[in-house]
């Protein structure tokens, strides 16, 4: 086995789970002390490699880690690979969430990484004329913060609005004034986004429940989704949720979030949600499965921790409507022995007997097994792995597949059932056509081309598509 | 042997061991149980974190004989006599923190307000008082060699130590991370594969709420130890093989032949108390319930253990709690059995021990029993000077 693929798919698994918050059975500290030391293992040893993971859709939180990383030891870029680097980070630090963009900008300036291509880098993504001035009024901190440290020169309103704000007496793009006004007047705040108005409001006194109202519309679909999670007294309100714009997991974890007889109530409303969300995102990822099982373990732990609340069971309740919207037949087989069909009312209950369902779910001959579970069987302990191995030998035509939501922060890699079923980390749903496409090179690598190029090969391929203009065949 | 005592073996009538879920050092066994009338529920009270003084006779004012321990928490048995099922007994409004607590008997009944019977214990100190109450007025024939304290105060004060399960390394964590099963209603908690307790209820909603008491319960301080000097257990005697199976049903076969196994694990490493005699001594007759507590024939060659339990008169254990004794805590109770069983008299208890009338004095001594003797051997030895 060649070390170096061995060390990125390490690398590639671990950042697919792992953000460096707390899980069930281990604390934050040690999954960010075996985060870091990944990065700087493999951005040490394999420079070129780690950059060409930004291709695969590894977690937002490590995307913008490997950007960050990369731009501050640009000097150990080899000349060869430079261009390719470039592109890579430049296009992943555009397809980032703005938030997490501008934060990582922010970073950098306070890690005083000041280098001519992070400088060009930053004054590329801060001048994009498109949202300059939007992201201008919405992150005013980072973007200063960000500009000033990269000399990335500020002209006309862009100067003023950040050298004397809401003192100047009149700007001519629009949200600046606005931005202006609403210091003065409380109508104009609700022209704002929801995180710069919510100040405002509170200056001007503004009843919070008649500030939601009217700020409603200019809320991001996350921040509404957030909104409806937090507050019992918005209930009945109707902030109308559009699933469409929402990953499933997000949708998945606010589900989970509700009572039992909450999710009851709404039971028609959560439904149409959750499908509504998996059918977006499996049209946005062009995948398409026939013939699918998916074991689902709902055991106490995967009530995953406070940092990550209900996440496992977020993740794999997504999973079984993302597999419903992209393929021809699917069964759900839970832990704990509940009716299919209904799993929109999962809680996080009772041990973990994963091998009862995988039995049921190998019954169907399917052709493709996905397990989502932390891992962690304890009724009883160790059988599922062995189960697997011998049905790998009765039912060959199944291709299992074991997705973890949790990183095992000793072992630096998710927790597996046995070494011959490939495991892969997992944090969205979404990720999963990638996750069974880098399962199935997994295996191949096993069965005979166990070298680095095949790993090469493979991302090649996910690089062109990731570097291509959007809209394209990507 | 009273009126009220007799010599029965423990079980678990009605309740299946589950699958073992291992942490470091400490194994718990879920105890699942397939019916539940639902006609007894048990509720936790919190006394926060304050001595508790225990009135044992007498009116609670009255200068007496008196329990004194840190006691966390206590029980709330409700119940019914004809199978309806009973409601979890109302909580009283949040107390004072003090310093001291005073409680008049260790199991008190209450008024309840839905017409069920209902009543407060102190869980486990109801059995630790059992133990400390062996024989604790002393010599009741004054033969000759007992000093005149035996006579006027017996064995009192009697005291034993125990450890809070918060001192047990690994055991909160594995409380933490375990996942209790649908129809659990108890656990058998293993020290590096020592039993170190059994807890039980009735209802498995009760036991849902009443997991993290144990860490608050009082363990057997051998057990601290066993935990500091043993990382690993296994999970099972035998690991889990597939055999020869060549199709899924197969495979089904062998996963339920291991559960089996893992039973029998189980019920092997808990030998110790379901084997062995225990004396048992009804506490209070509750109909169909009986509340129980128990002491082992003490032997200081085999595990012993205290404890209390409710069983349903089909013999189905409703509820039980138990805790080990250490080494030292065996020998005083074998001792002071021994001593109840020859009447007192030093020479006779001497002979049926094995052992001659000095060594029964120094083991009295290291026992801590020492001034029942009216010349214990070290001032013997120091007039001998």
């Amino acid at each position: 086995m060649c070390v170096a693929r061995e060390d990125v798919l390490t690398f590639v698994n671990a950042c697919f789970a792992s953000t460096g918050q707390r899980e069930f059975y281990s604390d934050g500290a040690g999954q960010r002390v075996s985060l870091a030391f990944l990065h700087a293992y493999v951005a040490g040893n394999y420079r070129a490699l780690y950059a060409r993971t930004l291709a695969l859709g590894l977690n937002h939180a490590n995307q913008a880690r490997i950007v960050g990383t990369l731009l501050a030891s640009g000097r150990e870029a080899r000349a060869q690979s430079r261009g390719e680097e470039n592109a890579l980070v430049t296009r992943a630090l555009h397809a980032l969430p703005t938030h997490r963009a501008m934060h990582l900008l922010e970073g950098l300036a306070e890690a005083g990484v000041n280098n001519r291509r992070t400088r060009a880098i930053t004054r590329a993504y801060l001048d994009s004329p498109r949202s300059k001035a939007f992201r201008a009024v919405k992150y005013r901190r980072s973007f200063r913060r960000a500009a000033l440290h990269a000399h990335v020169p500020l002209d006309g309103e862009t100067l003023s609005f950040f050298a004397r704000g809401w003192k100047e007496r009149r700007f001519t793009t629009p949200i600046f004034e606005t931005f202006r006004r609403a210091h003065y007047a409380e109508k104009d705040l609700y022209a704002l986004p929801y995180s710069i108005a919510e100040g405002l409001a509170a200056k001007h006194g503004v009843e919070r429940a008649a500030f939601l109202a009217r700020i409603e519309a200019r809320m991001t679909p996350t921040e509404l989704l957030r909104r409806r999670a937090a507050s019992e007294a918005d209930e009945g309100k109707g902030f109308a949720l559009d699933g469409t714009k929402l990953s499933p997991t997000k949708v998945a974890s606010y589900v989970l979030s509700l009572s039992i007889a909450d999710r009851k109530a709404r039971e028609v409303e959560l439904r149409a949600l959750l499908s509504s969300s998996a059918s977006a995102a499996a049209g946005r990822s062009l995948a398409r499965f026939e013939n699918v099982a998916i074991v689902v373990d709902r055991s106490y732990s995967s009530s995953g921790s406070r940092e990550k609340a209900r996440r496992p069971l977020a993740v794999a309740l997504a999973s079984v409507a993302f597999l419903r919207a992209c393929s021809a037949r699917v069964t759900v087989h839970l832990t704990g022995g509940e009716a299919c069909g209904d799993e929109i009312f999962l809680a996080p209950r009772g041990t973990t007997d994963l091998a009862t369902p995988v039995l049921a779910a190998l019954a169907t001959s399917p052709d493709l097994l996905l397990i989502v579970s932390d891992g962690y069987e304890n009724d009883p302990a160790g059988v599922t792995g062995k189960v697997l191995e011998v049905a790998a030998r009765i039912a060959p035509a199944t291709f299992v597949v074991h997705l973890n939501p949790v990183l095992d922060a000793e072992a630096l890699a998710p927790k597996s059932l046995t070494p011959r079923v490939p495991t892969l980390g997992i944090r969205e749903a979404e990720d999963l056509p990638a996750l069974v496409a880098l399962a199935r090179f997994a295996r191949e690598g096993d069965a005979a081309t166990s070298t680095l190029d095949a790993l090469e090969r493979h991302l090649d391929a996910r690089v062109r598509a990731f570097l291509s203009p959007p809209g394209g065949a990507s | 042997m009273k009126k009220n005592e007799r010599l029965a073996q423990l079980d678990h009538h009605g309740l299946r061991a589950g699958s073992p879920q291992v942490l470091g050092a400490v194994r718990l066994v879920p105890l699942l149980r397939d019916e539940v009338p639902g006609d007894l529920r048990i509720g936790s009270r919190s006394y926060g974190a304050s001595l508790g003084i225990v009135r044992l006779d007498g009116r609670l004012d009255d200068p007496g004989l008196a329990y004194i321990s840190y006691v966390p928490h206590g029980f709330v048995v409700s119940h019914t006599s004809d199978g309806t099922a009973a409601t979890l007994g109302a909580t009283l409004g949040p107390a004072k923190p003090r310093c001291v607590r005073l409680h008049h008997r260790m199991v008190k009944r209450e008024d309840s307000d839905d017409g069920g019977s209902r009543f407060r214990m102190l869980p486990l100190h109801l059995a630790m008082e059992g133990y400390l109450a062996l024989h604790v007025r002393g010599p009741e024939i004054l033969w000759e060699g007992y000093s005149r304290a035996a006579a006027s105060r017996g064995l009192l004060p009697r005291t034993e130590y125990s450890v809070r399960g918060a001192y047990i390394q690994g055991l909160a964590e594995a409380l933490r991370v375990f996942e209790i099963a649908d129809r659990q209603v108890g656990v058998m908690v293993f020290v590096a594969d020592a039993l170190a307790s059994i807890f039980v209820v009735s209802h498995p909603d009760d036991y849902r709420a009443l997991h993290r008491s144990l860490i608050e319960d009082f363990f057997g301080e051998i057990l601290s130890t066993y935990a500091y000097f043993h990382a690993d257990v296994p999970l099972s005697s035998s690991p889990f093989s597939t055999g020869a199976a060549s199709t899924l049903d197969a495979l089904a076969v062998a996963v339920a032949r291991y559960r089996s196994d893992l039973e029998e694990d189980a019920s092997l490493l808990a030998a110790g108390l379901f084997t062995r005699p225990v004396v048992t001594e009804r506490v209070r007759d509750l109909r169909p319930f009986v509340l129980e507590r128990f002491v082992p024939t003490f032997d200081p060659a085999e595990e012993c253990h205290i404890g209390e339990r409710i069983v349903r008169d089909d013999g189905t254990l409703e509820y039980m709690k138990t805790f080990r004794l250490s080494q030292a805590q065996i020998r005083r109770g074998h001792l002071l059995t021994k001593l109840a069983a020859a009447d007192w008299n030093l020479d006779r208890a001497a002979e049926s021990l094995g052992c001659s009338r000095k060594e029964l004095d120094v083991r009295l001594v290291n026992a801590g029993f020492g001034h029942l003797l009216a010349a214990p051997p070290v001032k013997v030895a120091m007039r001998g000077r």
